[in-house]
């Protein structure tokens, strides 16, 4: 026991330096991201007029304060825009995340059931996309839904349909994508737990009488809700800020807040009304990023 | 020790195969095409290598290739360093003030927006008048996956027998000399594969890239998303196929260092 205090005190200062840089450059910047949101749209470089500045002291602070603005998250509520792709967001996330957990988990509790030898090949199969760039990926789909891509020519051969079928630009191929990006997330969580359930449990329920149906709802289902907690944060919350795959295989015609931040960003140039949107993002994501914390923590920490 | 034998059904396997179909066709038909001779992308017209040698003749595309693969390479080594320290602060510090604070900032950059990331460090890099550049990307990259460092290296650190630091320390080692000696030798494997994550993540980004490089340097996803979104390419399924496999590589190394890792003690992290 004295022997882990001594050790604990060296340990303190190894975390000093990573703790630094996190806070330089994660909790820092998010200040700025707020300081910029409140401040005016400018056309210069950088495109904004900063509202306050730490050098000028004390006096000069108060005053900066005094002319906070809060036009663009005003902007942020007036303008259909971005209540739209607001709303976008959510619902493509909730929707995803729902999909994600129908397929996930059939494929969680199979590879659960394997025989033990099997289950790391399965595991180490599932974890493989994970590593390859999820760019590749989204392109990967690309070059099978286009026009004249694969999926097409193989339905016009099978005379499933006549003409070809316009797949991309669409919310379905959005669907497909987001759902083909987040699935070794939302399966390795479920298989997490699903593989440290007691199969004695299962042939007791059916000793009783349970049907395997009737089991699984009764027992493996309830038992498995930490994963399910676990893999539906994990999906939800980044899904939520997505940009790069609602650009590349959604329709133009709607926007989730990624996208719109992004245009704002990029192609207007108005970093304030940008920084709102952030703001206004992160503000939506607090709730689950504390449950995914908890989670998280609770999780490593019961491994010692 | 009697372990039942789960059934597996039929409907266990079909779920699994399809699953299975699901996450990898699509990448192997990309891998196929990369091998076409025709220019039409949907036509096959012959097994042929034109296109990787359109790549290794397009300067633009190499200068990406070379800035992502050293930007990699120094940003997975600081991640490395800085998440294996934090690591250690986590699974032997005990408890510390800012602690929570510590883990938060650790945990939650895994799951934040990656749009929300690149704006906060670009409008950091702005305030403090850096040019924006190989370096800008660098820092972005390495607060990015030092997390995912954080949390492979302290999984194994958790899952390691403390006694063994506590009997060098009882032989009369310093902490500092039992943790190189003992505890590091211990959880090499992890920090490999730490660095194998944090390399193939940050070969993978294109919007915290995008927020935080300058003119002039562009990162090849980036290069890459901006091909992709006027179409499919030939040359572009050669690029793909090259990072592909560069990262099947990085795979099995890091396969194998979390083998030995494993050897000991069961990995949580699924990562």
């Amino acid at each position: 026991m004295s022997a882990r205090r001594i050790f604990a005190r060296p340990a303190r200062h190894a975390a000093i330096a990573p703790y630094l840089w996190m806070v330089l450059f994660f909790l820092v910047p998010f200040g700025f991201v707020l300081k910029i949101s409140l401040s005016q749209t400018a056309i210069a470089q950088p495109p904004y007029t900063p509202v306050f500045d730490f050098t000028e002291g004390r006096t000069a602070l108060a005053a900066a304060f005094a002319q906070l603005s809060f036009d663009n998250f005003r902007l942020l509520l007036q303008d259909n825009l971005y209540i739209l792709s607001y709303l976008r967001s959510l619902v493509v996330a909730v929707t995803s995340t729902l999909i994600l957990l129908l397929i996930g988990y059939p494929i969680a509790y199979g590879m659960a059931r394997l025989p033990q030898r099997w289950q790391a090949v399965a595991m180490m199969l599932v974890i493989v996309p994970f590593w390859t760039s999820f760019l590749i990926r989204i392109y990967a789909w690309i070059n099978i839904l286009q026009h004249d891509g694969l999926l097409n020519q193989m339905l016009l051969a099978l005379h499933i349909v006549s003409a070809p079928v316009v797949w991309l630009s669409t919310d379905s191929a959005m669907y497909l994508g987001i759902v083909y990006s987040y699935l070794p997330f939302m399966i390795l969580p479920l298989y997490a737990t699903l593989s440290k359930m007691d199969a004695a449990l299962l042939e007791a329920a059916g000793d009783l009488g349970a049907s395997p149906l009737k089991a699984f709802w009764l027992v493996t289902f309830p038992l498995s809700l930490p994963g399910v907690g676990a893999g539906a944060l994990l999906c939800f919350i980044p899904i939520v800020g997505e940009f790069v795959i609602p650009d590349l295989l959604a329709g133009s015609n709607s926007l989730m807040i990624g996208q719109t931040l992004w245009l704002e960003f990029f192609t207007n140039k108005d970093w304030p009304v940008a920084s709102a949107a952030a703001v206004a993002l992160l503000l939506l994501l607090v709730p689950p990023l504390v449950l995914y914390d908890r989670l998280q923590r609770r999780q490593l920490e019961s491994n010692r | 020790m009697a372990r039942t034998v789960t059934t597996l059904t039929r409907f266990n396997m079909t779920s699994l195969a399809l699953g299975l179909a699901f996450l990898y066709l699509p990448i192997v038909i990309l891998v196929i095409y990369s091998f076409n001779a025709s220019r039409l992308v949907t036509v096959w017209g012959g097994w042929s290598l034109r296109w990787y040698h359109e790549f290794f003749n397009d300067r633009a595309m190499l200068e990406a290739a070379w800035m992502s693969l050293s930007v990699g390479a120094v940003s997975a080594t600081l991640a490395t360093l800085l998440g294996t320290l934090a690591a250690v602060g986590l699974a032997r510090g005990e408890r510390f003030r800012g602690r929570a604070l510590f883990s938060g900032m650790l945990y939650s950059p895994l799951v934040m927006p990656e749009v929300i990331s690149g704006l906060s460090l670009l409008l950091l890099f702005v305030a403090l008048n850096a040019e924006r550049g190989f370096w800008t990307v660098t820092i972005a990259h390495t607060t990015l996956t030092m997390c995912f460092v954080t949390v492979v290296v302290q999984s194994r650190l958790s899952a390691l027998d403390r006694s063994l630091e506590e009997a060098a320390m009882d032989l009369g080692c310093d902490p500092v000399r039992a943790f190189l000696l003992v505890t590091l030798p211990l959880i090499v494997p992890a920090i490999v594969a730490g660095w194998m994550l944090a390399f193939t993540l940050s070969l993978d980004d294109v919007v915290i890239a995008s927020f935080t490089t300058g003119p002039g340097s562009a990162t090849l996803p980036i290069r890459i998303y901006s091909e992709v979104r006027l179409g499919v390419k030939p040359e572009i399924n050669a690029i793909c196929t090259l990072v592909i496999a560069l990262i099947a590589l990085i795979i099995v190394v890091a396969s194998f260092a979390s083998k030995l890792s494993n050897a000991r003690g069961e990995s949580a992290a699924p990562l």
